[in-house]
């Protein structure tokens, strides 16, 4: 438990003490909020879907979690470039605690991310609609950090260098968020485009926000709550047994 | 004298290409013993499968009489390292770069505190213990890793080329501790180096590899009997030959200009 911790801190040391990083990823949801929110709004509300800003934060809110988490898995392939990852490697601890620390670590920098990124929403003028389904909310943010936290470890763990990351960015991670219902609703689409939706997980997390926030989902809670959870489960084996076979 | 480490046929192949070519040797307990070839030798493919990085294509590798395949937490008990590259984490600041290392090798607390003002005091650097290690010069940086090496108190410290753009005070002050620790608790030190004077000065026996190969092992006036020469530089020479190897393109520096680019 000691590795887990001290694995922990060390992520979030490095993420408090990189101010610019911080404050650039801020820049990214504030700007989709305000230019989708106040752009798209008029259309959104004449098409009688309420109100935009409201449907939007909690897509805006797990695009960051998604982001900073995808990022904080990848961290891997820095510290693997900078040498770092050989002094973890050579100690005598499994490499399921290593993975574990370092994911646990990963999804609480993206948690905290969402949580600021939610508080600007705020400040941006979305209303929750129940202050008492807040937890359920938490929960929800939890278990997208920890998803893309294990998911981006995976990837990291697969990956020698930098080089396949643009690819995928454009491949993986922008699909996920554009096709996950952060934008727009999930219902009503063409029937491959859906068929596409339901199989992106952030859908589903995203879907569970909005449940909790503003109390429009398409699936149930218990739905979107158990397919995160599986797949979450999932990712973090297949982290692990990933990870045990890095050779260095 | 018992062996702290044996390597019987140890070979390792990456794809078609053998890095390693079938090696043996033994290194006493408490001995000083320096592998001595140029680049691209083997060197650091053979540190690598000694301390559980690399899976050996094939042979037998004993580490204080456990086996790395499959005893590999307990071989990893047994060592220090100093790795070629640097492998600390530049965003920490010097003490918790030490801190993790204590927590990753189960160092009690009440130990930890004292072992840590200790070995930083002894590699000068106690004063700046509070600094990101972003900061430091490239002497500092290895003088910490020395000390993190040493910290769990290792049976075996292994070495990869640990001096290498090194200033020759900071590489005389460097092996100073080593030896220092090497007579007090009778630790074993494996050491890479292409410089001959450090061989001939540092290690007790001496393995001349190039290509994958050990062409020659003994203390270095063995070597220089055998090859009828009187430097330890000219018996290298006679033995591995005038031609110059290349350094791989350097990698690192690639990714420094992506970090870069990406805003880190
Ligand atoms: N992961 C790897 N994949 C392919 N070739 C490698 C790898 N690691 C090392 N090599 C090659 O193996 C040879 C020995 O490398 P190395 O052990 O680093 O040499 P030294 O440390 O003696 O300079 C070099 O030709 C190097 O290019
Ligand atoms: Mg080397």
């Amino acid at each position: 438990m000691k590795v887990v911790y001290i694995l922990w801190l060390r992520q979030l040391k490095k993420y408090v003490r990189s101010r610019s990083r911080i404050i650039g990823s801020l820049g990214q949801p504030v700007l989709f909020l305000i230019a989708f929110g106040f752009g798209f709004g008029p259309v959104f509300q004449r098409a009688g879907q309420g109100n935009y800003i409201n449907f939007l934060a909690p897509g805006i809110i797990l695009m960051s979690v998604l982001f900073t988490a995808i990022f904080s898995g990848i961290d891997l392939i820095w510290d693997r470039q900078f040498g770092f990852l050989k002094e973890t490697m050579v100690a005598p601890v499994s490499r399921f605690e290593i993975m574990l620390g370092k994911t646990a670590g990963g999804a609480t920098v993206a948690m905290i991310q969402g949580i600021v990124v939610f508080l600007l929403t705020l400040i941006i003028g979305f209303r929750p609609h129940n202050i008492a389904m807040l937890p359920t909310a938490f929960l929800f943010l939890v278990l997208v950090a920890l998803l893309f936290t294990s998911l981006g470890t995976v990837i990291a763990s697969t990956l020698e260098d930098m080089q396949g990351f643009q690819l995928i960015m454009n491949f993986l991670v922008m699909p996920i968020f554009f096709l996950s219902g952060a934008l727009f609703p999930l219902n009503g689409l063409p029937s491959a485009l859906a068929l596409v939706t339901r199989i992106d997980p952030l859908a589903y997390g995203i879907d569970g926000l909005r449940g909790a926030l503003i109390g429009q989902n398409i699936f149930s809670l218990t739905t979107d709550l158990s397919i995160l959870l599986v797949i979450t489960l999932v990712l973090l084996l297949l982290g692990s047994y990933l990870f045990e076979r890095i050779q260095i | 004298m018992e062996a702290i480490i044996k390597v019987e046929n140890l070979i390792k192949k990456f794809s078609s290409f053998t890095a390693v070519d079938n090696i043996s040797f033994n290194i006493e307990k408490g001995e000083r013993f320096a592998f001595l070839g140029p680049n691209g030798a083997g060197k650091s493919t053979t540190i690598k499968m000694l301390t559980t990085l690399l899976d050996p294509t094939s042979g037998t590798i004993e580490i204080n009489s456990y086996n790395p395949n499959k005893n590999k937490d307990l071989v990893r008990k047994s060592f220090g390292i100093v790795f070629q590259d640097p492998s600390l984490d530049d965003d920490l600041t010097a003490l918790e770069n030490m801190e993790y290392h204590a927590v990753l090798y189960n160092i009690p607390a009440n130990l930890r505190k004292k072992r840590i003002e200790d070995l930083l005091n002894f590699v000068e650097l106690w004063d700046r213990r509070n600094d990101l290690v972003k900061n430091f010069s490239g002497g500092m940086k290895r003088r910490l890793e020395i000390a993190r090496g040493l910290l769990h108190h290792p049976k075996i410290l292994f070495l990869d080329e640990p001096t290498l753009g090194l200033d020759p005070q900071t590489r005389n002050h460097m092996w100073n501790y080593i030896k220092d620790v090497n007579n007090k608790e009778e630790m074993t030190v494996f050491f890479t180096t292409h410089y001959m004077e450090e061989a001939e000065k540092m290690a007790q026996r001496i393995a001349i590899i190039d290509k994958g190969k050990i062409i020659a092992m003994g203390t270095a006036e063995e070597l220089k009997k055998k090859t009828d020469t009187k430097t330890l530089e000219d018996a290298f020479l006679k033995l591995t030959g005038h031609e110059i190897r290349e350094e791989e393109a350097g990698g690192i520096d690639r990714m420094r200009m992506m970090r870069r680019m990406h805003g880190r």
